[in-house]
């Protein structure tokens, strides 16, 4: 059984560059969205073992994503990193200081990502 | 992931959006220049920089990042108020967004060449630099606000930033609570979103940790009420909206005398500052409920280790600090009424820009230039990507129909099988009928899906309109002249093909209306002009056909020295232009060789390179006019078709040939008797309900042996104002068919636009009705 990983992230390109990038990790499962709006529809429907969530995206931002999760009885438990770019540094402390586990500046590189995921995800 | 072609053109295609979002946002703070910009407008433009610095990023595009990462510095000061939005700054970031544009020409090719390199260097050094910091606030003006640390903490920098401002300038703020329903709480909230944003700022919107039960979920907006309470209740009425007051406590006495003082100067300040007045004496009346200084937000610690020290940030005193509070308007935030307070691209912006910081090498008006050269002297503004954006609703509905044909398909199957086993004989009068309804439905299936593909096709003409706007500013700039451009029309769609392809000709003609057609503002004042010239670029749909208007209101085309220069290069005679018309004299910009370098300085006016322009135009179907006034402007119209891809045809015979005639062209079709054939000034004319119309056989212009006949065929065709009766001998009827272009010699005939295969193996030419067009004067004026 492979497990879910939801990535919130408003560029497309962005968007499907990461997705990719997790999606090689063997047992996972990506499910994309675009906006904090689509993501807080689709908690409930889903069992998310990670969420990676961009910071600033036009509907609620990421701070405020991160703040919903670990409000939740249902998901606090979930593990959130947040995909920053550099010089974003207060916006970082922020969310890490609000729940996330780990932060991914972009460009990173794939090897680090798929380390923080198996980690995580308590993959072998 | 390797950034393979497809990457790359992904990338290309994303950046490109972003490019085109960033410049509509710029375009109207340019516009809006010398007021107060609009803080949702500076975010948007930030988040364009931001994500084009995440995405260059991802795909190692190092000199994008670079430049893009210097950008949303600049930017990030702009919206944060550290950096006052000026024209310096203003003309900095157009002049970025040029070089964006030129990177990721180059990216697209994958090119990169040093000129760009260096130019990136300095932008990125000279954004750096810009700016001196504001003034450094004393108190933060949001430890007078009342709020939960917990809420504040999910506030990004930005967000931070506005609900400070909003405190600053005593605006109310409120917690607006809404609850809805899970599964479609986002149409709620845009629709909450929509009733707010007329009465004032939604600074954040966060989800409630508590949702409605569990199909609920409940936000909390905090919003800067721009009206008073009642009016707010009165917006927010029927929505699930519950309302609460967030408490400000009031700044030292003289703090907020100072406030008010510091906010006279300013025009956009003093709209604002009665209300705003009027809010403090309510807010004093709330319960000024001393923050203890524990309950400041426990998550800054981490700022001033992280941030360069700057006016923003978070205080170490003590929130009680007398003070003087808010930090008295810095300049910064006013703009004083010495700005520039109009609408308009003024030529004193170019002190502000460095020369050599522009794109492409401004061509100084009257040098001596070929064609060519001007037409690639400037980046071009076609798109770096082939793609179109579809309406999902479009392509359900093509998806449908080839749904429905697939059925039609079956039909059919069924019938030929039962053909194919009772044999031709037993074919009965039901059968036949039977084909024919299902070949009818066949037919009406195609059509509909060739007109929704073709619908897929279209994008609105605005996108090469918002392009070249920014054009306008830059070689008005360059110019020295002041203008005015008025766009009207943008929303009118034309196949993806001709939109790309009209993007030069229209630069072009453009170019030419602010070098040569618009006087200087001095000249204009003393012939009794307001100094600003005005510019329009204007669309409109006509039937099948889309007319662009490039107009300018400045000296007109001098047609006597468009005579003169005409004669001594010998595009036309002496005893030719005795018979000219005026019309026909201001036509002869576009001949080819009428142009030429030193004309450009010589004639007042227009003439570089317009016969490139007329050719562009002629490659997709369109013709041009010109219409000129001495001293009241000029004004070139394009009349365009609306697609190029599939075209309906008249399929006619001239001396055992076929020819097809696209019928978007096709007038009316006449029968002639020979002797209804006159002969005026030696070119032949019909007479056609009173009007005179031009004529060519066109067996004759294509050389054909003529055959005698006892009434002539005329197809008459027109474009725009234009009229010409084509004689030939047979009509073979319409059919739908694909213009392909004609390869290596045969390109250059005129009056042939492409071939196009009839489906039963019979290839037959294209008219190309715009050059017959002219062909039917241009040809008697030969034989003249």
């Amino acid at each position: 059984m492979r497990v879910k990983v939801l990535i919130v992230e408003d560029s497309k390109a962005s968007r499907e560059y990461i997705a990719a990038m997790v999606e090689a990790v063997e047992g996972v499962e990506v499910v994309v969205t675009s906006s904090g709006f689509e993501a807080l529809k689709l908690l409930p429907r889903h069992r998310f073992e990670l969420i990676i969530t961009d910071i600033n995206m036009p509907d609620i931002n990421g701070l405020e994503l991160i703040n919903f999760v670990k409000k939740n009885p249902n998901y606090r438990d979930v593990p959130l990193f947040i995909i920053t770019t550099e010089g974003r540094e207060q916006d970082r402390e922020r969310g890490l200081a609000l729940g996330a586990v780990e932060y991914l500046v972009k460009p990173f590189l794939p090897g680090s990502l798929e380390a923080l995921l198996r980690r995580y995800l308590k993959l072998p | 992931m390797s950034p393979g072609s497809k990457a790359l053109s992904e990338f290309v295609a994303e950046a490109t959006e972003i490019l085109d979002a960033l410049a509509r946002d710029l375009l109207v703070l340019d516009e809006r220049r010398g007021h107060e910009a609009d803080p949702d407008l500076v975010n948007g433009i930030f988040r364009a920089a931001h994500s084009l610095k995440g995405l260059s990023g991802l795909f190692g595009q190092e000199r994008i990042s670079r430049l893009a990462h210097g950008t949303e510095d600049l930017l990030d000061r702009l919206r944060l108020g550290k950096l006052l939005l000026d024209g310096a700054v203003l003309d900095a970031l157009i002049e970025v967004l040029d070089a964006f544009q030129a990177l990721l020409g180059e990216a697209a090719r994958g090119t990169e060449s040093e000129g760009l390199s260096a130019r990136v260097e300095t932008m990125a050094a000279r954004m750096a630099s810009m700016g001196a910091p504001a003034e450094v606030a004393e108190e933060d003006p949001l430890d007078r606000l009342e709020l939960e640390a917990q809420v504040r903490s999910v506030f990004t920098e930005y967000e931070e930033h506005r609900l400070r401002e909003n405190v600053r300038r005593g605006v109310a703020l409120w917690r607006v609570r809404a609850a809805f329903d899970l599964s479609d709480f986002d149409k709620g909230l845009v629709e909450l979103n929509a009733r707010l944003k007329p009465l004032g700022e939604v600074i954040s919107t966060l989800p409630s940790a508590q949702p409605g039960g569990a199909h609920g979920i409940a936000f909390d907006l905090i919003f800067g009420a721009q009206v008073d309470q009642a009016a707010l209740e009165t917006g927010l009425k029927g929505t699930p909206a519950e309302l609460s007051a967030l408490t400000v406590r009031p700044a030292a006495e003289a703090a907020t005398s100072a406030l008010l003082q510091a906010a006279q100067p300013s025009a956009t300040m003093r709209s604002t500052s009665p209300r705003g007045g009027g809010k403090k004496k309510k807010r004093a009346r709330a319960t000024p409920a001393a923050l203890p200084p524990e309950a400041r937000p426990p998550l800054l610690p981490h700022v001033p280790e992280d941030t360069e020290p700057g006016p923003l940030e978070w205080p170490t005193s003590d929130a009680a600090l007398p003070a003087d509070a808010g930090g008295a308007p810095s300049p910064a935030h006013v703009p004083g009424p010495s700005s520039v307070p109009v609408v308009a691209y003024l030529q004193g912006a170019a002190k502000a820009s460095p020369k050599g910081l522009s794109v492409a090498p401004a061509l100084p008006a009257g040098a001596p230039v070929s064609p060519q050269a001007t037409l690639t002297a400037d980046t071009s503004l076609r798109s770096l990507t082939q793609t179109v954006r579809v309406d999902i609703g479009r392509l359900d509905g093509l998806i449908n129909m080839v749904g429905e044909l697939l059925l039609i398909k079956a039909n059919l199957q069924r019938l030929a099988e039962s053909a194919r086993q009772d044999g031709a004989v037993a074919l009965s009068k039901l059968f036949g009928q039977e084909l024919a309804r299902e070949t009818r439905g066949l037919e009406r299936k195609l059509e509909a899906l060739q007109e929704g593909l073709l619908e897929a096709r279209m994008v609105p003409v605005g996108q090469v309109f918002d392009k070249l706007a920014r054009l306008v500013r830059r070689i008005t700039r360059e110019a020295g002249k002041e203008i005015e451009l008025a766009i009207s029309g943008g929303e009118v769609e034309l196949d993806k093909l001709i939109v790309e392809e009209l993007s030069d000709p229209l630069m072009h003609l453009i170019r030419n209306a602010i070098d040569h057609g618009v006087e200087s503002p001095d000249a204009r004042l003393a012939s009794g002009k307001p100094r600003r010239a005005v510019v329009g670029l204007r669309a409109e749909q006509k039937g099948n056909h889309v007319v662009i208007e490039v107009s300018d209101d400045g000296a007109g085309i001098d047609e006597v020295r468009v005579r003169e220069v005409a004669i001594t290069r010998g595009v036309i005679t002496f005893s030719q232009a005795q018979e000219m018309s005026r019309r026909e004299l201001l036509n002869l910009i576009f001949q080819p060789g009428f142009s030429t370098a030193r004309s450009v300085s010589e004639l007042s006016g227009r003439g570089v390179g317009l016969d490139v322009v007329k050719n562009n135009l002629g490659n997709l179907s369109g013709i041009i006019d010109v219409w000129s006034e001495r001293g009241r402007g000029t004004a070139f119209h394009l009349t365009l078709p609306v697609t190029l891809a599939i075209i309906r045809a008249l399929l006619v015979g001239v001396s055992g040939r076929t020819y097809a005639v696209p019928l978007n062209s096709v007038l009316e079709i006449i029968s002639v008797q020979p002797r209804e054939i006159r002969t005026v000034e030696r070119r032949e004319v019909l007479d056609l309900r009173g009007q005179t119309l031009p004529f060519v056989r066109l067996a004759r212009m294509f050389a054909l042996p003529e055959r005698p006949v006892s009434r002539h065929f005329v197809v008459v065709v027109g474009l725009a104002q234009e009229r010409l009766g084509i004689a030939v001998d047979e009509l073979h009827g319409q059919q739908d068919i694909v213009t392909k272009p004609l390869g290596g010699r045969l390109q250059s005939v005129r009056g042939i636009s492409g071939a196009t295969d009839l489906g039963n193996r019979r290839t037959v030419l294209v008219l190309d009705v715009a050059a017959l067009l002219e062909e039917g004067m241009a040809v008697e004026r030969r034989r003249a």
